[in-house]
């Protein structure tokens, strides 16, 4: 959070079972609600109609489920990280639980701009006439070994064609079912992002001769990372306060 | 008795707002079933949006599962893209609680209060996997139960509903649970004994216990099939709010929903007497809840919630007693905790409601809304909407002097007596508000919302024949000539609507072939106008060989019976026909809680009495406040003492 006084507060939080079907400003509205009942005293934005100040990650797709999501906030009082969790998920809907938090260094460049990297776990079935988990395994083999993977997307409202080729950083295949595996994946988000349903479009441009049609089934997000001068850190460590209860304590 | 959700979760992830059929709201409950308890479906017959705050609902879910010997759990209607899934992969209608089948459920409550919801109706219940027709269902089909304010005239939907409950519902849903109760632990004989000892509960009505005999058109008798079934179905009443906190643990829904806020209700009934509204006359008497009480619940309900807005609702907020104090520590004490908004719907047009929302709304002051309903002081008076222009033009102007730039005005058109000068009225209304918007803001607007007038049972005006669509497409192109070129927005609500309405409205059981044609070409969701089609309704009419101009547009006469004489709202028929004539005659008739009875009926045929603190009308207001009126017409209005014969 930038340019505040208050005590900025990164959390981690997971959503899961049917909760994943809320959109990410329902989300939004389920934490203001959650902060309002259990009374933290959350820094507004000074202006015509102040806003809490609050900043959100990468927003999660409707209908995936993630056991790494991300969320800034500031207080204006300090709020003492460890019981945080406990006085938020109260109010909570059932599935989404903090699972970390951390004081946050005055400055801390925001979610969106600093996320470099996410993981999932795409659970993906082969509804072609005569699926089998060898034909998904095939497509991955041989999407990989292109140096281009050009998919239909959405930018700003339009139709383009995008390469999502370089975004696919790695991808493995674990736990076969006779016609569903689950690929676990990482994805770039800068320059460029990609998401699970990018990755399935790419397998399919290569699939249809090998007899496979991809669908996605259950996805998870598994991790977020902020890559930054060659480390690679869990958002929660990237940017703590450095710890100077001296200072605060007159 | 499973859950259905493996079977639903894969068709979620294809449609439009999956979280619509979660459920998970705080407040929400995942009830046990256990076996001798009567389990009942709330339902509301259109989108959960529309649904999920409805107190009415949220009130009787509380209520229920208080109870040892009931279980609730509530639905609302698919929308047509999960309608559309369920019926291909062969899953029933569910609860959105626990996710069980609704033929699971002894009870299907719906509750109506909108005519055109009466197709979803059929489809919630044909989801359900049951016969639509009552007469086709078995005993191990559930119950079809329905309440709210269409219900006050039940004969549309006769057909297919097997008891009504008329009026407020906390009371009789207990009632009911112990007769389901009982019959189940008979082993649910016949659907006809259950009907029977449901239809001996006051307030309840179960319509296969009456037959109806027509000559021609008309109908000649409704005569009850059994000695103990009432020949006359009188509405229950709760005679004190205090009693009834409810609801406790308001649901606050996971998605986007309309009036989105703590709801708390600080009176019931009305009787400022306008004569178009179907709600001030079935609502009767005023019942207000104690203001400690009120202050008790917005604290709570806000600390439970964590909502940041706070609605004081009613049919018109600002009549309660002491409404400024309330306000003003309602303000004072929110200030502390932080930006938590309050809202009254309903207010009245005078100096004094503006003052209120001056009080409320310190700093973001965009729109305002007032409801004249007509456009001259005459027809004010026809409808008994008593507002002066003087009083109009002094809260716009204290509106617009006080930072407010918007001011929304709701009007009615096609209202009895109404000639075109009337209905310019509108456009005038309107200009003169942009006018003194502009001496104070150059962003000034007025938007001007007519709704066509369709005529409610149980009011003065049930006997007035509606106008009929070119006529209301007139009018409106009339208003639209008249505001052309203006800062003055027209709306309008579509004429085909409101004569579709109107069929449904006064309609008798004969009606129920037209809403199951409709339902059975495809015609869910009429209220929304993406799927609304009046040839739908027209073809239902002549399937069901009935004119459907003989329903809407026919002016009724005093000795025809109406559809819904055997439903008694408490009103004495000749207190409303009297009340019709003054309407003629254009005479105002003076709010009854602050001043002599006129005796409608209620309050002496109930035994129970207005609940309202302060014995004096709210100072500065008009509509029979106490306010000399005679100032503000060119045409004085004699208020009438007694009523004119």
């Amino acid at each position: 959070m930038k340019g505040t006084d208050g005590f900025p507060v990164r959390i981690r939080f997971n959503k899961q079972g049917p909760v994943r079907f809320i959109s990410h400003r329902d989300l939004a509205r389920a934490f203001e609600r959650a902060f309002r009942v259990g009374e933290l005293p959350l820094a507004f934005t000074q202006g015509f109609v102040p806003r809490p100040k609050v900043g959100f990650g990468l927003a999660l797709s409707l209908g995936h489920e993630s056991d790494a999501e991300y969320l800034d906030f500031e207080l204006t009082t300090d709020p003492g990280v460890e019981g945080l969790g406990a006085i938020v998920n109260q109010a909570l809907p059932d599935g989404i639980a903090v699972t970390g938090s951390v004081a946050l260094a005055d400055r801390a460049p925001s979610l969106q701009e600093s996320v470099t990297t996410v993981g999932y776990d795409v659970e993906v079935t082969n509804e072609a006439d005569e699926p089998s988990v060898a034909a998904i395994e095939a497509a991955l083999q041989q999407a990989l070994e292109r140096t281009v993977l050009e998919v239909p997307r959405t930018r700003k409202g339009r139709e383009v064609t995008e390469d999502v080729r370089p975004a696919l950083r790695r991808v493995e295949l674990l736990e076969a079912e006779p016609a569903s595996a689950v690929l676990r994946c990482e994805l770039a988000m800068q320059p460029r992002n990609a998401r699970p349903g990018d990755l399935i479009a790419a397998l399919n441009s290569v699939a249809d001769p090998i007899g496979a049609r991809l669908g996605e089934r259950r996805v998870v997000r598994t991790h977020q990372w902020i890559e930054r001068g060659g480390a690679r850190l869990e958002p929660l460590e990237a940017d703590p306060r450095l710890r100077v209860p001296e200072a605060r304590a007159s | 008795m499973s859950s259905l959700w493996p079977r639903i979760e894969p068709l979620l992830a294809r449609v439009e707002k999956p979280a619509r059929y979660i459920g998970m709201e705080r407040g929400s409950l995942r009830p046990e079933h256990r076996p001798g308890q009567v389990a009942w479906l709330l339902l509301y017959p259109d989108t959960y949006e529309v649904g999920l705050p409805n107190q009415g609902l949220q009130i009787l879910y509380e209520i229920l599962n208080e109870r040892d010997d009931a279980v609730a759990e509530r639905s609302y209607a698919p929308w047509s893209d999960l309608e559309a899934e369920l019926r291909g992969a062969g899953v029933p209608l569910f609860s959105v609680d626990t996710h069980r089948a609704a033929s699971d459920f002894d009870v299907l409550a719906f509750n109506l209060s909108a005519e055109l919801v009466a197709t979803n109706l059929l489809n919630c219940i044909d989801l359900a996997g049951s016969p639509v027709r009552s007469g086709d269902r078995a005993p191990t089909d559930p119950l079809v139960i329905a309440g709210g304010h269409c219900t006050f005239n039940p004969e549309p939907y006769a057909d297919f509903v097997d008891a009504f409950v008329i009026g407020d519902g906390e009371e009789p849903v207990g009632e009911i649970t112990e007769v389901i109760g009982a019959w189940k632990r008979g082993g649910r004989a016949t659907r006809e004994a259950v009907l029977h000892d449901l239809a001996t509960i006051p307030g309840v009505y179960v319509p296969s216990m009456y037959d109806v005999a027509y000559d021609g058109p008309r109908i000649v008798a409704v005569e009850p099939r059994y000695p103990d079934v009432p020949a006359r179905v009188e509405k229950r009443t709760v005679a004190d709010l205090a009693e009834w906190p409810y609801p406790k643990r308001q649901l606050v829904p996971l998605t986007e929903v309309v009036h989105d806020r703590l709801n708390v209700e600080i009176f019931r009934g009305c009787t400022r007497g306008c004569r178009f509204c179907q709600a001030g006359m079935i609502t009767r008497p005023v019942r207000e809840r104690p203001a400690d009480q009120v202050r008790t619940m917005v604290e709570d309900g806000l600390a439970r919630t964590g909502y940041d807005e706070v609605a004081l609702t009613s049919l018109s907020s600002a009549d309660f007693s002491g409404i400024d104090g309330l306000v003003g520590d309602l303000v004072n004490e929110q200030s502390g905790c932080g930006n938590v908004g309050l809202s009254l719907p309903s207010l009245r047009v005078d100096a004094f409601t503006v003052g209120l929302a001056a009080e409320i709304q310190k700093v973001k002051r965009t729109g305002l809304t007032f409801a004249p309903e007509a456009g001259t002081w005459r027809l004010r008076q026809v409808i008994n909407k008593m507002i002066t222009e003087e009083d109009l033009y002094a809260a716009v102007e204290g509106a617009y002097s006080q930072g407010w730039r918007r001011v929304k005005l709701y009007f009615l058109s096609g209202l009895p007596t109404e000639m075109d000068e009337d209905t310019l009225g509108i456009a005038e209304l309107a200009r003169n508000v942009v006018k003194i918007g502009k001496r104070h803001t150059k962003q000034a607007t007025c938007t001007a919302s007519i709704g066509g007038f369709v005529p409610k049972p149980h009011t003065p005006f049930q006997w007035f024949g509606q106008n009929g669509v070119d006529e209301m497409r007139r009018k409106v192109s009339m208003l639209r000539d008249a505001t052309r070129k203006t800062s003055v927005q027209l709306r309008w609500h579509d004429p085909e609507a409101s004569y579709a309405e109107g069929i449904v409205s006064r309609g008798d059981r004969r009606v129920g072939h037209a809403i199951e044609h409709v339902w059975r070409s495809g015609g869910t969701f009429q209220e929304w106008s993406e799927h609304f089609s009046l040839d739908l309704w027209l073809d239902g009419m002549a399937a069901a060989g009935l004119d459907p101009d003989w329903y809407v547009t026919r002016h009724r006469e005093e000795s025809e019976i109406l559809p819904w004489d055997h439903i008694a709202a408490g009103l004495h028929r000749d207190f409303l026909w009297q009340d019709w004539k003054a309407a003629l005659a254009e005479y105002g008739l003076p709010d009854c809680r602050w001043t002599p009875c006129y005796d409608c009926g209620v309050c002496t045929g109930y035994a129970i009495e207005h609940v309202v603190a302060s014995p004096v009308a709210p100072a500065g207001g008009s509509q029979g406040t106490g306010q000399d009126l005679s100032r503000g017409g060119w045409a004085p209005v004699a208020l009438a003492e007694k009523r004119p014969s």
